[in-house]
C-alpha cells in the first residue's frame, strides 16, 4: 500500500489553517504558517478553489473556506429529487416556450440527463432521461463546467471531440467560451452538438449558491436563434426565470 | 369588456386552491391555503366549513391580483373538490351544524357493515351502484340523524340543508341567506348513494331508506351548465361548472372517448376509465360513477378504481423504516439494484380494496432471503403501485370490452421515472403524463369554460392537450406474466390474516 500522499496533506493542513483563523489569508501568509514553497502552496490553493473548497476574494486575493465546504454532506440533491422539484417548472417552461427542456447532472465526465419534457407539439418524441450528453458540446455541459459542477482539468489537457465544424474542440477555446457563460449567466450551444440543432441553458443552484445541475432548452436552429444566429431572448428570459424559481424551490436564496 | 381568463376554485382535502387559465389552457396564476385537519377521535377526520368558506374569500382577490387581473377579466367560474364530504347548515344563519365530516372519516364503519348484511349490496347496487361504503355520504346523515337529536325532526321541517363542499361554496356564493342557490352536480350526487344512477334524480327508494328528507338536499344539475352569477367575492361572474375532484381531472386529461383513462398517483390513486354515456355496472368490484354531464346531453358515465395505498406507501418506508429521507429517493435506491430479487409487498394496510374487497387481509413482504437488500425493497415499494393498478386495468377491462389503449397519468409519483416506465411495462400500454399538471383543476376550468362558451367545444380542448412525457411497454411478455403471477401469489398470503372474532 502506498503511504500517505503529501500534497493531499498539505491540503488538509491549509484547510484547517483556514478554519482556525478568524480572518482571510494572503498566499504569502498560508506558505509562511505551513513553511511551504509559495508555489507549491499557490497549487494547492487554487485546487482547492477548484473543488470549491476555498474561495478567494477578489478584492484583496486572500483566501477562506468556500461554501461548498460548509455544506459538504448536506448539499448533495439526490437527481430524482431534483427532478419531482424541477417538474412543474420545466413543464411551465416548455408550454411557454413550446421547446423541449432537459435537465443535466454531471456524471462522470459527461452531462446525465435526469428529466426531459417534450416539445408541446405532440409530434413523436421519446423520453432521453437517461441519455448522456458530452460537456464540451452542449449547452448543459457549459453550464456544469463554467460554474465547476464538473470539473474542466481533464478537458484542457488535449484537442476534444468535434462532433460538427462549430464544436469548440480547442481546450483554449473552450476556456474562453466558459468565462464568456459565467459573465452572462447562461450558456448556448449553436450546432455544436448536431448540425441544424440549438440549444440554451442555465443553472439550477441550490443552497450557498452551488450550481447542482442545468436546465436547458433545444430546438432546431431557426426557432432557438435570431436571424443572426443569437438565441432568442425571450427565450432566455423564459429560462433564467425557470432556473431562478428552481434555485429558489432548492433553497438558494439570492438567485 | 375584455373576458379572458377561467377562474378555477379546487377546494382539495388538506387545502383550497384558486387557479387562473388562459384560453390555452396554461396556468396563469395560483393562491392557495391550506385548512386545518380535525382529528376529534380515532378514525375521525373534519374540516371547517367557515374557514374553508374564508380561506376561498382570500384566495380568489390574492389570485386575481397576482396575475393583475380584474374581475370583469374572468369569463366563468368552475369548481372541483373533494367528494363525499359532509355539511349541514342552517339556511336562516348560514352557520354549519358541527364540522364538516371528511371522506376519510371512518366513523359509519359499523352502520356500514350492518347495510351490507341487511338489506345487503344488491339493493344499493340497484339503485346508486354503490355498495355500502365510509366513504359516501348518506350514511353520515344517517349517523348524524341517529346521534344529534332534534337533527332529524330540523331537517324535515326544512331548516337544514346538506351540501358537499361544492354545495356549500355555490350557495355561499351565489348570496348564502340572501337566497344563495342550493344546488349540486351529477358528478358528486353520484357519491352520496342517494342519486338514483340512471335517472340522475334523488332515488325514493334510498331517501326513504336512509330517513332523509328531500327537503334538506340541493337540486342536481349538469356539470357544465350556467348555474347562476356569483353574487359575493368575484360579483356577477358566472359559475358554469362543479365536479367532484377525480372527474374533473378526467375532464382535465381531456377523456372525453370512450375508452380514455387516466390515473391520479398521489397518497392514493383513482383509475378512471369514461365508458361513454353508457353505465356499466362492474361484476369485478369496481364503482360506477357519473364522469360528467355538459348541459342537457346525455351523461357520460365512468368506471372507478381506487388504489388506497401507492404513495402512503413510499411515505412509509421513508418515515417508519427510515431507509430514505424523500420520497424520490426511493427511486435513486431502487436503481441500485437490477430486479426485485424475488421480493413483493402487498399494501394491504387496512385490507384489500379494488377489486379484491378483502378486510381480512393485512400488509405482507414475502421472498425474502438473505440476499434481499434495501435496494430490492425499493423496487418492491415501487412496483406495488404498478401491480395494483394492472389489477384494477384487468378489473376494467373485464366489465367493458373497449380495453385500455393508453393510460394517462397525473400526480406527485408520476415525477418517478422508473415506476412510470414499469407502469406501461405491467400494462403492456404506453403512460402519457401531460404538460398541465394541474389536472383537477384544469377539469373545473375545462368545464366551465366550455359552459360559458369560453371555449367553443371539446375538440378545442383535446388541442390544448400536450404530451409532456410518454413511456413505452418495454418488457419481455413471458417475464410480465411471470412476475404478475408472483404477485397475485403474494396478494393470496395477504388475505385472511385478521382472524373473526371468536375464531380460534
Ligand atoms: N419521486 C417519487 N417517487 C415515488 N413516490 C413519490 C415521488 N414523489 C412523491 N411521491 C409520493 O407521492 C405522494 C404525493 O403526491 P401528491 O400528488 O402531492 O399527493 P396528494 O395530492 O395525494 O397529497 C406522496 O405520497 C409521496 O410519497
Amino acid at each position: 500500500m502506498a503511504g500517505p500522499l503529501q500534497s493531499i496533506e498539505r491540503a488538509a493542513a491549509i484547510l484547517r489553517l483556514l478554519a482556525g483563523g478568524p480572518r482571510r489569508l494572503g498566499l504569502g501568509e498560508v506558505a509562511a504558517s505551513l513553511g511551504l514553497a509559495k508555489g507549491t502552496a499557490h497549487g494547492i490553493l487554487r485546487t482547492l478553489q477548484h473543488v470549491d473548497f476555498v474561495e478567494q476574494d477578489p478584492a484583496t486575493g486572500k483566501y477562506q473556506l468556500g461554501a461548498a465546504l460548509l455544506h459538504l454532506g448536506t448539499s448533495y440533491l439526490d437527481v430524482n429529487e431534483l427532478r419531482s422539484r424541477s417538474i412543474n417548472w420545466a413543464d411551465a417552461l416548455a408550454a411557454r416556450s413550446g421547446e423541449a427542456v432537459r435537465l443535466g447532472t454531471p456524471l462522470e465526465g459527461q452531462v446525465l440527463v435526469v428529466h426531459h419534457v417534450f416539445r408541446p407539439d405532440d409530434s413523436l418524441q421519446t423520453l432521453d432521461v437517461g441519455a448522456l450528453l458530452p460537456l464540451h458540446a452542449s449547452s448543459l455541459g457549459k453550464i456544469l463546467l463554467a460554474y465547476g459542477a464538473a470539473p474542466l482539468e481533464p478537458l484542457l489537457k488535449e484537442e476534444l471531440e468535434a462532433y460538427t465544424r462549430h464544436t469548440l474542440a480547442v481546450p483554449e477555446d473552450l476556456s474562453r467560451a466558459l468565462a464568456e457563460v459565467r459573465e452572462q449567466g447562461w450558456a448556448a450551444e449553436v450546432q455544436e452538438m448536431s448540425m441544424g440543432e440549438a440549444g440554451v441553458a442555465a443553472p439550477i443552484r441550490s443552497s450557498g449558491g452551488l450550481v447542482v445541475g442545468a436546465i436547458g432548452l433545444s430546438g432546431p436552429v431557426e426557432r432557438i436563434c435570431d436571424t443572426r444566429g443569437r438565441p432568442q431572448a425571450s427565450l432566455v428570459t423564459l429560462l433564467r426565470e425557470a432556473a431562478r424559481a428552481i434555485s429558489r424551490d432548492l433553497g438558494a436564496a439570492r438567485w | 369588456m375584455v373576458e379572458r381568463y377561467v377562474l378555477s376554485i379546487d377546494q382539495g382535502t388538506t387545502s383550497t386552491r384558486c387557479i387562473l387559465f388562459d384560453h390555452r389552457g396554461r396556468l396563469v396564476s395560483v393562491a392557495q391555503r391550506e385548512h386545518q385537519q380535525h382529528f376529534p377521535r380515532p378514525g375521525w377526520v373534519e374540516h371547517d366549513a367557515l374557514e374553508i368558506w374564508r380561506n376561498l374569500e382570500r384566495i380568489v382577490p390574492q389570485a386575481l391580483s397576482s396575475a393583475e387581473i380584474a374581475a370583469d377579466e374572468v369569463a366563468a367560474i368552475g369548481i372541483a373538490n373533494q367528494r363525499e364530504t359532509t355539511v349541514l347548515w342552517d339556511p336562516s344563519t348560514g352557520v354549519p351544524l358541527g364540522r364538516a365530516i371528511v371522506w376519510q372519516d371512518t366513523r359509519t364503519a359499523p352502520l356500514v357493515e350492518r347495510l351490507r348484511k341487511d338489506p345487503g349490496d344488491e339493493f344499493f347496487l340497484d339503485r346508486c351502484c354503490l355498495p355500502p361504503s365510509t366513504y359516501f355520504s348518506a350514511p353520515r346523515i344517517r349517523w348524524l340523524f341517529d346521534e344529534v337529536p332534534g337533527l332529524e325532526q330540523r331537517a324535515r321541517d326544512g331548516e337544514l340543508l346538506f351540501g358537499t363542499m361544492e354545495t356549500w361554496l355555490i350557495w355561499n356564493l351565489t348570496g348564502g341567506v340572501d337566497g344563495g342557490l342550493h344546488i349540486t352536480d351529477a358528478t358528486n350526487a353520484s357519491r352520496t348513494m342517494l342519486m338514483n344512477i340512471h335517472s340522475l334524480t334523488w332515488d325514493q327508494d334510498l331517501l326513504d331508506f336512509f330517513g332523509v328528507p328531500r327537503a334538506m338536499l340541493p337540486e342536481i344539475h349538469a356539470s357544465a351548465e350556467n348555474y347562476g352569477a356569483a353574487r359575493t367575492i368575484l360579483p356577477g361572474v358566472r359559475i358554469t361548472a362543479a365536479l367532484g375532484d377525480q372527474q374533473a381531472a378526467l375532464f382535465g386529461q381531456t377523456c372525453f372517448s370512450p375508452g380514455d383513462a387516466k390515473c391520479t398517483y398521489g397518497t392514493g390513486s383513482f383509475l378512471l376509465l369514461n365508458t361513454g354515456s353508457k353505465m356499466i355496472r362492474s361484476r369485478h368490484g369496481l364503482l360506477s360513477t357519473v364522469a360528467y354531464k355538459i348541459d342537457d346531453q346525455p351523461a357520460v358515465y365512468a368506471l372507478e378504481g381506487s388504489i388506497a395505498v401507492t404513495g402512503s406507501l413510499v411515505q412509509w418506508f421513508r418515515d417508519r423504516l427510515g431507509l430514505i429521507s424523500s420520497a424520490p429517493e426511493i427511486e435513486t435506491l431502487a436503481l441500485t439494484v437490477e430486479d426485485n430479487g424475488g421480493c413483493y409487498i402487498v399494501p394491504a394496510f387496512s385490507g384489500l380494496f379494488a377489486p379484491h374487497w378483502r378486510s381480512d387481509a393485512r400488509g405482507v413482504i414475502v421472498g425474502l432471503t438473505s440476499y434481499i437488500t434495501k435496494g430490492h425493497l425499493a423496487r418492491a415499494v415501487l412496483e406495488a403501485t404498478g401491480w395494483q393498478t394492472r389489477e384494477v386495468v384487468d378489473a376494467m377491462n373485464a366489465d367493458s370490452s373497449i380495453g385500455l389503449k393508453e393510460l394517462k397519468v397525473d400526480g406527485g409519483m408520476t415525477a418517478d421515472n422508473l415506476l412510470m416506465q414499469f407502469i406501461a411495462d405491467v400494462l403492456d400500454v404506453p403512460v402519457v403524463r401531460p404538460m398541465v399538471a394541474e389536472t383537477v383543476s384544469l377539469g373545473a376550468a375545462y368545464a366551465a369554460g366550455l359552459a360559458s362558451g369560453y371555449w367553443p367545444d371539446l375538440k378545442v380542448l383535446r388541442n390544448n392537450w400536450h404530451r409532456a412525457g410518454q413511456w413505452l411497454p418495454d418488457m419481455d411478455p413471458g417475464r410480465r406474466e411471470a412476475e404478475y403471477e408472483n404477485w397475485q401469489r403474494a396478494v393470496e398470503r395477504s388475505i385472511g390474516w385478521i382472524r373473526q372474532p371468536g375464531a380460534p
